[in-house]
């Protein structure tokens, strides 16, 4: 399955779940939620870390923090 | 201090809990600690009424009851504890309207530990223009609770917040009810059985977190693991699975309460004032030109704006003493009042300006929003070394000194990564290095000479040192993520909050209080040690500072006037306690090249490395305070000559292991009683000693040793 770190900027995607048990609890209480449409706005030079979009604020993590969270497929809105 | 109400102030990082605290308690803080960012609780009186005050207690910036870090303990620490002795009577949840959901998370957690509380909505200007309309008082109805609109910034709603605090004091009403996410009745009974009957949701947090809260002993933590087996219960997938019921709840009262006028017309969201400053500021290249601008700006601030007030500091208090010389007889009470108390305290004040200086740019930083965009830019490169995108700030402010910079650690979530940076922040070259490198630098490093006929020799070694400190900094940084272990995982998890404009109260507070707290805090040791020095270097064992001066004075009998008080001086230094030290130490000392007169200037420079210079000059016989001082001191330095060589004391390799040496070693008391305060425990300032001194001895040896 296709992951956050996976994205480009200006793509946008949605949280599907996550793989990593300690980091979840962090995600989901800055508000990435399964189903929560994330948009990928920056990434830093080197491409690392991200800065994304993501319920009406910029969420920053590392790459290999977006690599487990699973995403899907954005259909248009 | 009558029975004060206490209330807790709770919410998001950047909700505005700090503008809040500082428009409801202005200057009325009590502040043991540094403010800027709340890493430790804060506290603050607020006139609820004329004639009744409350205590205000301003608590880390938190995004979930269920602590990450170490500084994130604090809360649950007090709100999980109704024996603590914070424990509020109640709390304001400050919550940034402009994203609803995520704030009133940590509110309905906060709820259900059974502490009454008012919800304070903040920024609903900011809401308004992102096109969300939130029906207050329908807020109120669905969560049971009162909702009072602010604005924190302009001091806006604080009479709403009045009434609705002191209504909910008096009736105590607390809105909590049913847990989010239901248990089994057995494991609330088994822990009830066990601790007592208490709140079901305070109860869980017990559970889950009982090796975070210090309330408990190690039998009761493992009477917790027990409960935790028997019932088969997870404290991880508990907390995730309450974290997005909670969410389910929000989301339907939000959507119940909160118009959303985007949705109606809108296909392209509209281009915020930060989506714009992000191009420029998060850009690949322009964003490494802006940050190396400010840095620069800072750099002569701290440099030479700084310098006008220091040196008016350093005239007064040389004026004070001299004043206190005269109109005071002469005794040893006036010496140790004028030459040990005032000039202690001098040293202590002349940092002020570079502290308010520092801290004025660091707030604003903050305030504006920009830190974190720096933090984001810079993470990559500095995690190679064990550190964070965190650790960039203090190792900036390090240069000017490692005590504010140690401090606004306090920024970063992951407590290896703190540590790792306040262990390696102070072999940045700070301020106080600055004398000892030009002194030493002209005596050593040929003015003349230029690189590639551009640069000046001297400039660029001054700038080589710099460089080697932040070079070692990074080496040393790498070694320690090599051997700390801990098992936190550090993480970047982080809000790039929107810019905004500088708040002036607030970064004037802030500079205040840090001011304050150096002042007080760092300077009560510093003038303890100046005064231990100043006696061990004025007396020394029997009557030996007597006989001192008949040798002087039987030795050199044409002297007059200064000459001979000088003489005597270094002469009674030799003598005094200070000087035997001196000689004691010289064994260790003779591999890298310095002999018992440096040996005094190393320990007089344990205390604070700025002694250096002036300890030169009283060894090498100089008096006076006058402005060639500098030039006099290059002199004498030169002139003396190493009695086992014959040929001149400061050659190059003296010079350069001097240089080395104080680049690397760890002297100075403030930073060491700052890191003890920030680790709270002895360990790791006796660790940051050993290992800075090691390291600056074995330098120096293998730099004497191949230059020799």
């Amino acid at each position: 399955m296709a992951t956050l770190a996976e994205l480009k900027v200006g793509d946008k995607a949605v949280i599907a779940g996550f793989t990593d048990e300690l980091l979840s609890l962090k995600l989901l209480e800055m508000g990435c939620l399964p189903g929560t449409i994330v948009e990928l706005t920056h990434t830093a030079p080197f491409g690392d870390p991200i800065a994304l979009k993501v319920s009406g604020y910029t969420l920053s993590m590392r790459k290999e923090e977006a690599s487990t969270i699973n995403i899907r497929e954005c259909k248009n809105i | 201090m009558a029975n004060r109400a206490k209330i807790a102030l709770i919410g998001n990082p950047n909700a505005g809990k700090s503008s809040l605290f500082n428009s409801l308690t202005g200057l009325r803080q009590k502040t043991g600690n540094f403010p800027g960012v709340t890493m430790d609780k804060l506290t603050g009186i607020w006139e609820l009424e004329p004639g009744k005050e409350i205590e205000i207690l301003d608590l880390p910036g938190i995004y979930s009851i269920y602590p990450k870090s170490l500084d994130e303990e604090l809360v649950i620490n007090i709100l999980g504890n109704p024996n603590h002795e914070d424990y509020p009577d109640m709390a304001i949840v400050v919550a940034d309207a402009s994203n609803l959901k995520r704030n009133l998370l940590l509110f309905s957690q906060v709820r259900d530990l059974g502490i009454p509380t008012v919800l304070a909505l903040n920024m609903i200007d900011v809401a308004e223009n992102q096109g969300f309309v939130i029906n207050s008082l329908k807020l109120a109805r669905e969560l049971n609770v009162e909702v009072i609109e602010i604005n924190a910034k302009k001091g806006i709603g604080v009479n709403g917040l009045k009434l609705a605090v002191a209504q909910t004091l008096k009736n105590r009403f607390a809105s909590n009810d049913a847990l989010p996410l239901p248990v089994e009745d057995q494991l609330l009974k088994d822990i009830a059985a066990k601790f007592g009957e208490t709140d079901p949701y305070r109860a869980l947090l017990w559970l889950m977190e009982h090796d975070r809260m210090k309330m408990f002993t190690q039998a009761q933590r493992e009477a917790f693991d027990g409960i935790m087996v028997k019932n088969h219960f997870f404290a991880k997938t508990y907390k995730s699975r309450e974290t997005v019921k909670r969410y389910e709840l929000l989301t339907e009262i939000v959507d119940r309460c909160v118009i959303n006028l985007n949705r109606q017309w809108d296909d392209e969201p509209v281009k915020t004032w930060t989506d714009r400053l992000d191009k420029a500021f998060l850009h690949p290249i322009l964003g490494y030109v802006i940050f190396l601008g400010i840095l620069f700006i800072m750099f002569q601030a701290v440099f030479t704006w700084a310098s006008v007030p220091m040196d008016g500091i350093d005239s007064l208090v040389a004026h004070i003493n001299d004043y206190l010389k005269e109109v005071l007889p002469a005794s040893k009470l006036t010496d140790l009042l004028t030459d040990g108390l005032i000039a202690g305290i001098g040293g202590v004040l002349i940092f002020v300006p570079q502290i308010a200086f520092l801290f004025l740019f660091i707030s604003l930083l903050e305030e504006t929003g920009y830190m974190s965009r720096v933090m984001f830019i810079m993470d990559k490169m500095m995690r190679r070394f064990g550190l964070n995108g965190k650790s960039v700030v203090p190792l900036i402010s390090g240069v000017a000194c490692a005590v504010p910079a140690i401090m606004s650690t306090r920024s970063i979530g992951s407590w290896k990564d703190r540590l790792i940076t306040i262990m390696v922040t102070p072999l940045m070259s700070c301020s106080a290095r600055l004398p000892i490198y030009t002194v030493l630098i002209s005596l050593v490093v040929p003015e003349k000479n230029t690189l590639f006929g551009l640069f000046n020799l001297q400039g660029v070694a001054l700038f080589a040192l710099y460089l080697l400190g932040f070079f070692m900094a990074l080496i040393s940084a790498a070694l320690m993520k090599k051997i700390l272990k801990f098992n936190e995982k550090s993480y970047f998890i982080m809000e790039l909050p929107t810019y905004k404009g500088p708040r002036f109260k607030h970064i004037a507070i802030s500079i205040l209080n840090s001011v304050k707290a150096f002042v007080f805090e760092a300077g009560k040791i510093i003038v303890a040690i100046s005064i231990v020095l100043w006696v061990f270097a004025s007396y020394g064992p029997g009557d030996s500072m007597t006989q001192a001066e008949q040798t002087v004075k039987q030795q050199y009998p044409s002297l007059r006037g200064i000459d001979l008080e000088n003489k005597i001086a270094a002469q009674k230094l030799e003598n005094s306690y200070a000087g035997h030290f001196g000689k004691i130490i010289e064994p260790v000392i003779k591999p890298i090249g310095y002999d018992w007169k440096i040996g005094i200037a190393l320990i007089t420079s344990f205390a604070a490395r700025e002694v250096f210079v002036g300890t030169m000059s009283t060894i090498y016989s100089l008096g006076g305070e006058t402005d060639d001082e500098n030039a006099t001191i290059k002199q004498r330095m030169r002139s003396e000559i190493n009695p086992d060589t014959g040929k001149p004391m400061y050659d190059t390799a003296l010079g350069f292991s001097l240089l080395i040496f104080y680049a690397f070693a760890m002297q100075c008391m403030s930073t060491l009683a700052t890191t003890y305060r920030e680790t709270k425990s002895w360990k790791y300032p006796v660790i940051q000693f050993a290992y800075m001194t090691t390291l600056a001895y074995v330098a120096a040896l293998i730099v004497y040793q191949v230059l020799k």
